[in-house]
């Protein structure tokens, strides 16, 4: 129980942070934002094949304004030492991993509220697809992502050019989670009849999912350590 | 209360920690000297949990360090060079996030309280990012108290302080003192450790190479066993 209301005030404390300095959900909507623009004029939405990008386009925007969040997770710990501060107090260091990936989940949700709205707006795209799986996708997804990239964001954050490092750690884990649910995004959005191969992806991404958070939560002990 | 046997750290084939045994009382206030490297902050940074050490056994109040290090963290109230305060949060902010973590009842009464014994009551709601370095480390001590810990763990707390805040940090340990924490403190300064301590242990090459209790604030008798056992150390 303790480690559940610790991880909630770590990531209320992070999440009120961002709302005092509004640092990251800015650059990572702004940059959603640019990179919706760049496609729009890039590709006409008026053209059907325009359509087959979509699916791309949602999941470039969630990698890569996800990992401008990811990156300055830990490395605002870093700052006099305040990761110390959580280590010495009574908690686990799962319950800074879970703390850490819940505020950089709900931030990546707030991105993809505004930005996914945005997008289809722009290309003028009107669902013809499921909803709620389209929704169950996104969330599947982004889960895996910013599970697995919060894990190996704490272990980058140890070095000199975290920044460089995390990319390189996070696109190979992170591969069968985007291959998964671009191909299940894809199919909903636009050739819903094949549902039932969509729903294959999702398992696979939700196997996935499930797997990676346990192993990254019990190693998280391992990584946090001065 | 706090008991050492046979500890040792190794970090990148460096024997940093070489079997250290060291036995601290209750209500005890003890100085951890040494030269830079000796060994002392990592000696610290253990007994906090930060550091797992490679080998050897610790035990805190009859408790072992790596089986019940939930319940020996609420004892121990820890202060490091670095003020471990976030920038952009108030000091209540950060005195009620850290409280809030240690589970202290009335958090923000506490918070208030804390602020006000470290003489910062009028910037209790600027953010710390604005303070000097004597505040930042007057709201540092704050924190470290804020759960009433048993045990104080100071790393060269008095390095940078203005006199002010030199002497609100010692009635802040001589008042945990009377009220019968234990406080081991790291430093380089023998004034400090002769005016509040009672105990003095050195530390060279990673072992405990002298240990004796001081009385009447003797720094004459604390420097002239410094040299001793330190010198030919640059």
């Amino acid at each position: 129980m303790n480690l559940f209301r610790t991880a909630l005030l770590l990531a209320k404390k992070d999440l009120y942070s961002e709302l005092k300095t509004k640092q990251i959900l800015t650059t990572q909507i702004i940059f959603a934002g640019l990179v919706i623009v760049v496609f729009s004029f890039a590709f006409d939405p008026a053209n059907n094949t325009t359509k087959a990008v979509i699916p791309g386009v949602i999941w470039v925007i969630i990698v890569f304004a996800g990992i401008l969040g990811l990156n300055r997770s830990f490395i605002s710990e870093q700052r006099n030492e305040t990761m110390q501060g959580l280590l010495v107090a009574p908690m686990e260091a799962a319950s800074i991993y879970l703390g850490k990936f819940l505020a950089n989940f709900a931030m990546m949700l707030v991105v993809e509220l505004v930005s996914i709205p945005f997008l289809f707006l722009l290309f003028d795209f009107k669902f013809l697809g499921s909803v709620p799986y389209f929704i169950l996708v996104v969330f599947l997804g982004s889960f895996g992502f910013i599970a697995i990239g919060t894990f190996l964001a704490a272990l980058a954050a140890n070095s000199k050019s975290s920044e460089m490092l995390l990319p390189l750690l996070l696109f190979p884990i992170t591969t069968p989670i985007l291959i998964g649910v671009v191909q299940a995004t894809k199919i909903i959005l636009t050739n819903v009849e094949k549902l039932s191969s969509a729903i294959a992806w999702i398992q696979l991404v939700t196997a996935y999912d499930v797997i990676f958070f346990v192993v990254c939560f019990l190693l998280i002990d391992y990584v946090l350590e001065v | 209360m706090i008991e050492i046997k046979k500890l040792t750290k190794q970090a990148d084939n460096k024997l940093i920690l070489r079997g250290v045994d060291l036995s601290i009382k209750k209500g005890e206030t003890v100085a951890i000297l040494g030269p830079n490297g000796a060994g002392k902050s990592t000696l610290l940074k253990v007994l906090a949990t930060l550091i797992k050490p490679t080998s050897g056994l610790i035990k805190i109040n009859s408790l072992d360090l790596k089986k019940n290090h939930l319940e020996i963290k609420k004892l121990l109230g820890y202060l490091p060079h670095s003020s471990l305060l976030y920038d952009h949060y108030s000091p209540l902010e950060n005195l009620v996030f850290f409280g809030n973590i240690y589970g202290v009842d009335d958090v923000e009464q506490r918070a208030i309280e804390l602020v006000k014994e470290v003489g910062l009551s009028f910037f209790l709601n600027e953010p710390v990012k604005n303070f000097s370095r004597g505040m930042i480390q007057r709201i540092a001590i704050a924190r470290a108290i804020i759960h009433d810990p048993e045990i104080l763990l100071l790393d060269e707390p008095h390095t940078g302080l203005d006199q002010g805040a030199i002497s609100i940090l010692n009635n802040v340990i001589l008042s945990m003192k009377e009220k019968g924490a234990t406080t081991l403190m790291v430093t380089h300064d023998f004034k400090q450790a002769a005016e509040i301590c009672d105990r003095i242990i050195i530390v060279k090459n990673g072992k405990i190479v002298d240990d004796f209790k001081i009385e009447n604030r003797n720094l004459g008798f604390v420097s002239e066993k410094y040299e001793l056992q330190v010198e030919g150390v640059s």
